[in-house]
């Protein structure tokens, strides 16, 4: 490599877009057929996917249609979207949740570390948590009795009153779990619940915090793109030491918190992240989504850092084939080189295995 | 009417849109009953309320007992629906299964005689279920489909259309007075009382919207004692009116908070129960001034109070309903816990601790 390639190869590594396409790239296959759905039971954009301890595989998805019917001087809406469990092996085991008044518009599903499971509904602003038996134990937000009719589209809304929410700016939120189309959940080691509330100037762009039996802690952020605030914070994950990571995706970038919400740093250079999740185990490693948009089929790798932020490498793009993804919206970590990747576009949840060793550097 | 809107995004959009559309209320102090009432004991039995795999509860609306013991829970599920329980909380059955009047469930109540009667603030109806579980009579009109129209929501100030009155318009609560005659909450949309008699015949009604005895700010639950008093949580107001049988004022009870769900117990000695719920907008900031469930004499001597809101077992999560048939066993539903909690309170040991 001669001194001005090596010139370029830095200048690029500089620029952040530059910092993309100097990653290596990860040797890996998928596995797109694992699930073996019943008859009669399909899957539409699965919003979320997550595995339980006996790598049980729960799907919150966006399938069947939301239903507006009117009473009085209201429109009621409901339905839309659905949860179903299989076994580590792919079988159909159930579904949790039939036509519960909470599951309008999928958005994520986790399970904690007690198995818990954890449906995010941006439709109803609600998080419902589930115990292992599939009964409701908690609930967090309220979906809005009814629908308002907008007289105009969203795009030609007025934006947020800045003085909104006591002065604390636009997508700041109540003191409390009346959400703003929320978006993941995520928890730390004791049990305290983080919650990305939610999509854009439309909703709100917050963090809200909890302890482990529901009580409201404190809220950080507010629309912007400032340190601390957030343009769509779209997935959340908390590492071992219960740093709190934000995918901060209309920032295009991460933003990682200690757990009382001070901000400590940002990670850049990976894309607008759509979906993300944090591996289990003593070495623990960040998957960041850069989704292609619906529209186009521009991007769609999945990113594989150090939590410290170092790029370890990328792999995947956007598209219809196998190995392919259409717009990520769903990722879930079992493991290092083990994940669930689940596409809007394409209506299917791929078992992704990386190949460690295996993988080429960029030349 | 239901219809396949189709494209979901749109809808998601409207809920959206709607959900960030919350201001922010000035804070209320706490009731001044509070700090002078003695705390009453209470627990409340885990896992009472018992559902077959597959069938959920959504928000719990409303609670009542019948003369068995058997309850029947009113929810907002993905539908409204209406449950029987029996007095172990096992489930009995459904009632009502896709009914034209199942909108958007407010209220349920059982009459002396054990029929059940349901308010649903959706379709603007009352219905009432005899034990068997069939619709005997109804009052009210659901309107009818709007020629393909989904409804635009008015505008926040528009005036409410004249009441009617044989139309509701967001009933709230319903109750008997000894005769059988028919008192209405009604509700959110009208400020008024309505009176029909065991018939369904109407009689009169007072209120309108205001801070005036004898005006209403949401006329949310409404009870009836035995000598045939009216008593009306005027939550918006905080306060409760209570009514003579013709529907003259007689006294204001206005040192217990938010009156969201009241109940009279049964019995020669009758109480009353209020609940100061927490609202349901979660925000936290009414979390240290409300939650509390206050039991008073029916002069409005207070007794006593009990709970804190949250989400654990024996806390209360927007308390919208109370039975209280007998004086210290309590059916306790919420709106943002979708459950029906049983208390029981345990005056005894408080009594006890009080003359120490």
């Amino acid at each position: 490599m001669n001194l001005c390639l090596k010139l370029s190869v830095w200048m690029l590594a500089l620029l952040g877009a530059g910092a993309v396409y100097a990653q290596s790239e990860l040797s890996y296959d998928t596995n797109s057929s694992f699930l073996k759905w019943p008859e009669h039971i399909y899957m539409g954009e699965p919003a979320g996917v997550a595995h339980n301890s006996k790598g049980h595989i729960f799907i919150y998805t966006r399938t069947g249609s939301v239903n507006a019917s009117t009473g009085t001087s209201r429109t009621f809406v409901r339905g839309g979207t659905r949860l179903f469990e299989f076994d580590q092996n792919g079988n159909y085991v159930r579904e949790i949740g039939q036509d519960i008044y909470g599951f309008v518009w999928a958005e994520n599903v986790r399970v904690d570390p007690q198995d818990n499971i954890w449906a995010v509904d941006s439709g109803s602003n609600m998080v419902i948590k589930f115990d292992p038996q599939g009964r409701i134990t908690m609930l967090f937000g309220r979906k809005p009795e009814s629908a308002t009719i907008p007289t105009m589209p969203p795009e030609s809304r007025p934006a947020p009153n800045a003085n909104a929410f006591g002065g604390r700016g636009p997508g700041a939120g109540v003191l409390g779990d009346n959400f703003g189309s929320p978006a993941d959940v995520s928890w730390d080691a004791a049990g305290n619940i983080f919650v990305a509330d939610g999509h854009g100037t439309g909703g709100n762009a917050r963090i809200a915090k909890f302890d482990k039996d529901g009580r409201f802690v404190k809220t950080w952020g507010s629309y912007g793109s400032g340190e601390g605030q957030f343009n769509t914070p779209h997935a959340i994950a908390v590492d071992a030491k219960g740093n709190v990571y934000v995918a901060d995706r209309g920032n295009r970038r991460i933003q990682v918190f200690d757990n009382d919400g001070n901000f400590k740093t940002q990670y850049t250079g990976i894309g607008s992240p759509m979906a993300m999740c944090i591996t289990p185990g003593p070495h623990q490693y960040l998957f960041a989504s850069n989704s292609n948009d619906a529209g186009n089929y521009d991007n769609g790798e999945i990113y594989k850092l150090e939590l410290d932020g170092t790029v370890l490498g990328k792999f995947g793009s956007a598209g219809k084939g196998p190995k392919q993804f259409g717009t990520v919206h769903a990722m879930d970590c079992q493991s290092e080189n083990e994940l669930y990747v689940g596409e809007v576009l394409n209506w299917r949840v791929q078992r992704v295995t990386l190949h460690p060793g295996g993988g080429k550097s960029s030349k | 009417m239901t219809r396949n809107l189709g494209i979901c995004g749109f809808v998601t959009g409207l809920l959206l849109f709607s959900g960030v559309a919350c201001g922010q209320n000035q804070i209320p102090p706490r009731p001044s009953a509070y700090a002078t009432a003695p705390d009453i004991p209470f627990t409340s039995v885990p896992n009472f309320i018992k559902l077959p795999a597959g069938l959920y509860l959504g928000e719990g609306i409303g609670v009542a007992s019948n003369s068995k013991g058997h309850l029947f829970v009113f929810t907002r599920s993905g539908r409204t629906r209406l449950f029987e329980f029996d007095r172990t909380g096992e489930f009995v059955r459904e009632m009502g299964d896709g009914l034209y009047a199942f909108e958007m469930a407010h209220g349920v109540r059982v009459d002396p005689q054990d029929n059940i009667w349901v308010v649903d603030e959706g379709s603007n109806m009352i219905v009432e279920f005899n034990p068997q579980g069939r619709v005997i009579m109804t009052l009210g009109r659901k309107p009818e489909a709007g020629g393909g129209r989904l409804f635009a929501t008015p505008p926040n100030g528009a005036p409410p259309p004249p009441a009617q009155p044989y139309f509701f318009n967001r009933p709230t609560d319903l109750a008997w007075d000894p005769a059988g005659d028919i008192f209405v909450a009604d509700g959110y949309g009208n400020s008024r009382i309505v009176k029909y008699d065991k018939n369904g015949v109407f009689i009169k009604a007072v209120g309108t919207k205001g801070k005036e005895p004898l005006q209403f700010d949401t006329p949310h639950t409404i009870a009836a004692d035995a000598q045939g008093n009216i008593y009306v949580g005027d939550r918006g107001n905080r306060r409760i009116q209570v009514l003579d049988n013709d529907l003259n004022l007689k006294k204001i009870i206005d040192n217990v908070g938010a009156p969201w769900a009241i109940c009279i117990s049964q019995g020669p000695h009758q109480y009353l129960y209020a609940s100061n719920s927490n609202p349901d907008s979660s925000d936290s900031r009414y979390f240290p001034v409300s939650g509390e469930i206050y039991k008073m004499e029916l002069d409005g001597t207070v007794l006593g109070k009990f709970g804190t809101p949250g989400k654990l077992l024996g806390e209360f999560s927007t308390t919208h309903w109370i039975d209280c048939r007998h004086e210290n066993e309590l059916l306790i539903s919420e709106i943002t816990s979708w459950r029906v909690q049983k208390i029981l309170l345990h005056p005894s040991t408080a009594s006890a601790r009080a003359s120490k």
